[in-house]
Parts: C-alpha cells; sequence; structure tokens
C-alpha cells in the first residue's frame, strides 16, 4: 500500500520550471530516495509535500486521502538548510518544536527524554545550543524532527554534519524507525548511502522525473555488459582471444594474478562470454558489474541532458 | 500573567491551544526572560524616580553655608540694614581695613567684601570681592536688598513731597499681576478649564511614547524573524504552521510585551505614588507650602502671593483632571496597536526578505521614514493643533499614530478622528496583507539581492 503519492505535480517560479509533471508513489514502511542534481526540483517537492509551497497543479495523498495542511504533524522533517535557535536551552527548545507538531507538554518530555537517553543526549538537556558543538546540534535536529511519531520521515541530507561514528548511528536509526512502521523519503547525493538504504528511487532532472523504481532493478536497467575477470596467464593472449567484440576497458597485471574489465558488445549471456576466454586462461574469478548508484545518476542526468538538449 | 501562561501549558488537552497561541507564548516568554527586557523595565521607572528624587531634594536643600561678608559702606545709608541673611553674616568694617582686605584677603575671615560707594543713589552700582566664585543666589540676594531700599528711600521722599496722606498705602495697592486662566468651550457648552501648558506636555509625551513604543517593539520583531532566517531553524518551523500563523504569534507576542512593560510601569508609579505621598504627609506638605511662602514674601513682601500658589496647584490638577483621560487612555491603546500593527509586521516582512544586516539596513529606512516625520511634526502640532500640517499628519496613516495621539490633548473633531482611524485600520490591514506575502516567500530566499521591483515582483506571485 502506498503510504505518500503526489500525482502529476506541476510548479513554476516565475520563468523557472521546478517541476514538470513529477508523480511519486512512496510504499508504506519502505525507505523512497529522492534523487537528483543541484536545482533539479527536488527541494520544491519536498517542500511542497511539507505543504511549505502549493504546487500548480497535481495533487497529493496521504493514506489515499488527500493531503490537508493539518497532516504536517503526521510529516517529520529534517530540511537541508536547517538550525536551531541558538539562545534556547535543547530542552525547552526540542519540547517546543514537538508541541508545534501537536504533541502535549507531557507527550513531548516523555518521548524526548527516550530519545535523549537512547541517544546518550541526556547531559545536554539544560545547555544551550550554541554551547554545544555542530554534530552535536545535529544530532539534537534529528531527534526533534522525529520525536513525534510521525508517519512520513523526511530527511534532506540528514548525515551532512556527522562523523562516521555517529553517520552510522544515525543510519541504523534511520532502519530502525523503518522497522518499526515509519516511511521515509530520504533525499541525498550520497549515492552510497543510497545503495545501502534505498528500497526505492526516483530521478529528478531539470525538474522532469527521469527515473523512478526499486534500487536494484534501476541498477540492472542501467547494466551495460560490463564484466571482470580475474584470471592467470597472459594478458596479450586474453587480449587476442576476447577479439573485436569486447571492449577493454582497463587491466592490470601481476604477479599471481591478473584483472581486466571489459564490456562485451555483442550482448549474450554470460556462460557464452565465459567459453570465449576459457582457452585463454586460468579463470580465477568472473563476475558481471552493476553499476553503483554513483554510475546510474551519471549516466541518466548525461543521457536525459543529451534528449533534452535535443528537443 | 506569567502564571497564567504556565497554567494554560500545563493543560493536558494541547490541541486547544492553537498553534499561534504557542508561538505567541514562546515569543512572550522568551523575552520577557531576558536580562534586557528586566533591566530596561525596571530602570526606567528608577531613573524616573531618581529624576524626581534629585529634583525634590535640590529644591529642598538650602545654602547651609556660614559666610560673613564684610561691608565698608561708603554711602552711610545701609548701616544697621545688613545684619543676617540665612546662614550670611554681615559685618561692618571701615575704611582702611577695606582697603588692607581688598590689597589681601588672606588670613581673613571674610567670605567677600561688599563696597556700597558713596554715590550709590545715582550711579546705581555697588561691587562685591572675592577670591571665589559668589553663588548666584547670594549676589542676587545683595543686590536685591540694596535696590530695594534704594527704591523705597526715592518713593518715600516722593511720597513726602506730594503730602497726599496714606499714598504710600495707596501706592502699594496698585499693584497687580494678571493671570490669564485658559478655558475651553466643550461641546455642551460648559467651560473648562485648561491650560496650555499641560496640553503642550501631554501633546509631546503621548507622540513621543508612541513612536519609541512602535519603533522599539516593529524592530524587535523584525529582528527576531531576521534571527530565524538566519539561524535556518525557520523551514523547520514553517513545516509545522503556515508562515502566517508563526508572523502573527511573533507580532502578538511581542505586543503582550510592550503591553506588559507598560502595565508593569503603571503599577510601578501607583506604588511609588502612593509611597510618596505617605512621605509627604500633609504636615510636611504644610512646611513646604509655608517655606514657599517665606520664600515669596521675601521676594516681594508687598506681594501677598502664598494663596496664588495653592491655587495654582489646584488649578493644575483641575487641569489634568480635565484632559479627557479616557480618550486619551483609548486613543493611546488604539493607535499603539493599529500603528505597531502596520509597522511592524511591514518590518517583520523586511526581516524576511533580506538575509543579512546589511540589506535590511536599506529596506529599514524608507519604512521608518514616515515614522521619524512623525516625530518632527509634534512642534508644528503644539503650535497650531488645528492647522494644516496638525491635519494631514494626523489624518495619513503613517504618520497619524504619533500625530493624532499628540494633537488628542488639544481637542480633536469627532469626525477628524474617525477618519483618521478608519484610514489607519485600512491601511494596517493592506499592510498585513502586503507583509504576509512578502514574508511567505521571503523567508526561504537565501541569497538574493532583495530590493523595492523584486518585492513588487513577489506581490504579483500567485499564492
Amino acid at each position: 500500500m502506498n503510504l505518500f503519492e503526489a500525482k502529476n505535480v506541476y510548479k513554476v517560479f516565475g520563468l523557472t520550471k521546478a517541476l514538470t509533471d513529477v508523480s511519486i508513489s512512496v510504499k508504506e514502511q519502505s525507505i523512497f530516495g529522492l534523487l537528483g542534481p543541484n536545482g533539479a526540483g527536488k527541494t520544491t517537492l519536498i517542500r511542497i509535500i511539507n505543504q511549505i509551497t502549493a504546487p500548480d497543479q497535481g495533487q497529493l495523498f496521504l493514506e489515499g486521502r488527500k493531503m490537508h495542511q493539518d497532516d504536517v504533524e503526521y510529516i517529520g522533517y529534517l530540511p537541508e538548510e536547517r538550525g536551531l535557535y541558538k539562545k534556547m536551552k535543547v530542552g525547552e527548545q526540542a519540547i517546543y518544536l514537538a508541541q508545534l507538531k501537536g504533541l502535549s507538554r507531557q507527550e513531548a518530555i516523555r518521548n524526548l527524554k527516550k530519545w535523549f537517553e537512547r541517544l546518550e543526549m541526556s547531559d545536554w538537556w539544560n545547555k544551550k545550543v550554541e554551547e554545544l558543538s555542530k554534530g552535536m546540534q545535529q544530532k539534537v535536529q534529528f531527534v526533534t524532527t522525529v520525536v513525534h511519531q510521525p508517519k512520513l520521515l523526511i530527511f534532506d541530507e540528514p548525515f551532512s554534519g556527522f562523523d562516521p561514528i555517529n553517520t552510522n548511528l544515525i543510519k541504523k536509526e534511520i532502519l530502525r524507525l523503518r522497522d518499526e512502521g515509519a516511511t521515509i523519503i530520504f533525499s541525498t547525493h550520497n549515492m552510497g548511502s543510497v545503495e545501502e538504504l534505498c528500497d526505492h528511487i526516483a530521478l529528478i532532472n531539470k525538474s522532469w522525473k527521469i527515473e523512478d523504481g526499486p534500487t536494484n532493478e534501476i541498477r540492472q536497467k542501467y547494466k551495460s555488459n560490463v564484466f571482470e575477470i580475474k584470471y592467470t596467464g597472459s594478458f596479450e593472449t586474453m587480449n587476442k582471444t576476447l577479439g573485436t567484440h569486447f571492449n577493454i576497458l582497463e587491466h592490470e597485471e601481476h604477479q599471481n594474478e591478473n584483472r581486466i574489465r571489459v564490456q562485451y558488445l555483442n550482448g549474450g549471456t554470460n556462460n557464452e562470454i565465459i567459453q570465449t576466454i576459457l582457452p585463454a586462461a586460468e579463470i580465477l574469478a568472473f563476475k558481471e558489474i552493476i553499476p553503483s548508484m554513483n554510475d546510474v545518476f551519471i549516466k541518466a542526468v548525461q543521457e536525459s541532458n543529451k534528449t533534452k538538449n535535443h528537443e | 500573567m506569567m502564571y497564567l501562561l504556565k497554567q494554560f501549558r500545563n493543560q493536558t488537552k494541547p490541541k486547544i491551544m492553537s498553534k499561534t497561541f504557542l508561538i505567541l507564548q514562546q515569543e512572550y516568554l522568551k523575552r520577557v526572560k531576558k536580562k534586557s527586557f528586566i533591566i530596561l523595565t525596571l530602570l526606567v521607572p528608577l531613573l524616573f524616580a531618581g529624576m524626581f528624587a534629585a529634583i525634590i531634594f535640590l529644591s529642598m536643600y538650602d545654602d547651609k553655608q556660614e559666610r560673613v561678608i564684610a561691608v565698608y559702606d561708603e554711602s552711610t545709608l545701609f548701616l544697621g540694614e545688613f545684619e543676617q541673611e540665612g546662614y550670611t553674616k554681615f559685618h561692618y568694617i571701615p575704611m582702611e581695613e577695606y582697603s588692607r582686605l581688598k590689597a589681601n584677603m588672606k588670613g581673613s575671615n571674610y567670605y567677600a567684601l561688599l563696597h556700597i560707594p558713596g554715590n550709590i543713589y545715582n550711579q546705581n552700582t555697588a561691587q562685591i570681592i572675592s577670591e571665589k566664585q559668589l553663588p548666584i543666589e547670594l549676589t542676587e540676594q545683595i543686590s536685591r536688598r540694596l535696590s530695594r531700599f534704594i527704591e523705597n528711600d526715592k518713593r518715600k521722599k516722593i511720597i513726602d513731597e506730594a503730602g497726599i496722606p496714606d499714598l504710600e498705602k495707596r501706592l502699594s495697592s496698585t499693584r497687580t499681576t494678571i493671570r490669564l486662566n485658559t478655558l475651553k468651550l466643550s461641546e455642551t457648552g460648559e467651560t473648562q478649564k485648561s491650560s496650555s501648558e499641560v496640553a503642550f506636555i501631554a501633546s509631546y509625551a503621548m507622540g513621543f511614547i508612541i513612536y519609541f513604543f512602535v519603533f522599539m517593539y516593529g524592530s524587535m520583531v523584525m529582528r527576531s524573524v531576521m534571527e530565524e532566517k538566519k539561524n535556518r531553524i525557520v523551514e523547520v518551523i514553517i513545516s509545522s504552521v503556515k508562515p502566517i500563523q508563526l508572523m502573527a504569534g511573533k507580532i502578538i507576542g511581542t505586543a503582550l510585551v510592550g503591553l506588559t512593560q507598560v502595565a508593569i510601569w503603571i503599577v510601578v508609579g501607583i506604588v511609588v505614588l502612593s509611597v510618596a505621598q505617605g512621605f509627604f504627609s500633609p504636615e510636611t506638605t504644610m512646611q513646604m507650602g509655608q517655606s514657599i511662602m517665606e520664600n515669596s514674601q521675601q521676594v516681594n513682601p508687598a506681594l501677598t502671593q502664598a494663596p496664588a500658589n495653592n491655587q495654582q496647584i489646584s488649578e493644575i490638577i483641575e487641569v489634568v483632571g480635565n484632559l479627557n483621560i479616557p480618550l486619551i487612555l483609548f486613543t493611546f491603546v488604539f493607535y499603539f496597536l493599529a500603528g505597531y500593527l502596520m509597522y511592524s509586521s511591514l518590518l517583520g516582512a523586511v526581516g524576511a526578505a533580506v538575509d543579512n544586516d546589511e540589506d535590511s539596513q536599506q529596506m529599514i529606512l524608507p519604512i521608518t521614514f514616515p515614522l521619524i516625520v512623525s516625530i518632527m511634526l509634534l512642534f508644528p502640532i503644539a503650535r497650531n493643533p488645528e492647522g494644516p500640517i496638525a491635519f494631514w499628519g494626523s489624518v495619513i496613516p503613517f504618520t497619524s499614530p504619533v500625530a493624532m495621539l499628540a494633537r488628542i490633548p488639544y481637542g480633536v473633531p469627532a469626525w477628524e478622528l474617525i477618519l483618521s482611524m478608519v484610514l489607519l485600520v485600512l491601511s494596517t490591514l493592506g499592510a498585513i496583507w502586503v507583509a504576509a506575502r512578502i514574508y511567505k516567500i521571503g523567508l526561504l530566499m537565501y541569497g538574493k539581492k532583495v530590493n523595492l521591483k523584486e518585492l513588487i515582483k513577489w506581490l504579483r506571485y500567485k499564492s
């Protein structure tokens, strides 16, 4: 079941198109990656979901119902550009922000205490925000985003400002939130974390959605018949054997083990390729390379820019 | 107030409290708890109290230094005339001693040397020599005595020459002072005692207070908006509440801080006044009155000014009482709230539109310029409260909060007041509409140099 849906959303600022006919569906209890180059329209879409901006056209649905201003209480939003009141005490501020999301004071305190204990931040309660380090402030900000147990969480670059230890901690918390029932929209330029976390992605470029689907399927889709072979034997023989049907992308020669990365130009099954190379050398390993999210991103955006330029 | 808020905070049903109220409460408490607020709120009455105390102290303080003044009376007219005046003693000396002292006063006990020349009758001059600068009170005292003596003597001679019986008394009875009592014709045809001085003071005070409050609390709203934008917390907040709620909460919360401050000052004022009244019990007041009478009799014994003095005091009280206090209070609250709402929403919009202090300075000036102009209108209004400057100033909405308040103590025709109020309310609503649009767009706009043209473009955006 889809927890959130956006249907045919358009938004224009003056002469700039921010979103053109963008639709996304976010399955309940999944992590949805919203990707795209800078200025593609991601932040606009996120702000539309948060009822900060209204779309020119298109509709939003939460749990199948048309979305309403009051639904912001079911959303937790961690914006990319974020901050806290510097002079305010951490606890007091967290309570205030939780109350703005509709919690009562008591509920807010109860939930916050739990979170502060779990993330080992209880000592900060009475400190002013300006006394905390950047990473500590980010942690407070994370807690204030999730404290009201929102059904839908939107994280825009949640790991910026965190050291690797805290990044890992927050990653775990995000996964735990998903497992406990939350649905998450996750926007980032860190493609490693997309591979790690996202069940589903949508890629936006120049206001258009250019890719949408389960993360694995998309990566599969962008496979380009690239293979990595590890072998012992001479590179010359291997090169000859491969012949003109293969494009050698890179190769390394070592004493006991050579590595070669090739692209099969004709296309064919893996077994056909293995048969071709079997006579050439002693094969140690053979694997098809599935492109990283990074490669997918670059390739998809470049292709989309090309076709858009042709238009 | 704080207690009530606490109670409200502890309510178990938060949904009753709208989010605007949460923001309002947050803004209010944040400001009221600030050290600067507490200091300013306490300091201003203390400052006033201190000023009054200083004035009272200084007026009650007598020159208690004992001085001896040597008198060399060449004219011999004044022998025995100078003996003692307050703490000052006079001592007659012969010419030789005078010459000696004149050359060197050191070592003598005399504070000053008074030389009354033989021809004082014609020349009208005397001289006083001292090492130190003489207090002006002392020199005036002596000069007054000398003049009066000569004056009386001359008059006596003329009276004697004229030979008319009782002339002395009859001449004294000619002395008159006319006081001009200003009366104001009210609409019902009654005459009321008024005083242009009291109206003038009230007018200036009201104008300045409104100016001060609108300016101070308006800029407070602006700074608060700028802080939220700079901190980047604003996106988190407006993902929870609508920008208009945020703005309303902020503006109302800050207005309440201003009203709290005024309320505290009024309470402190009442307490201080009643304490002061206890301190200046009727007896002490009588004593003070007597000393005033003595003083005035010294100044001019021929005049009996004391009753007049009492009468003046009671008249001032009457005149202040005749100021239309309910009208003044009502218009004060009305023009403060409307003026504050108009200016603070515009300043709040500026705070949202800019993202650094430099740009804000440029944008503030065109908005606050009319406010500054309105302060400059105070003097022309005082000179002619019915004139065209006063009329237009108090009708045009941007200057009317200050200008109309300055006119109120002089009395304003009802239709002008209503016209001014209606125009102010309409333009305040307009200002809020404009401000809300700019605010909404500006809050999330970073890195863009904002000018008037840009702002007008924002107004045309679809919402």
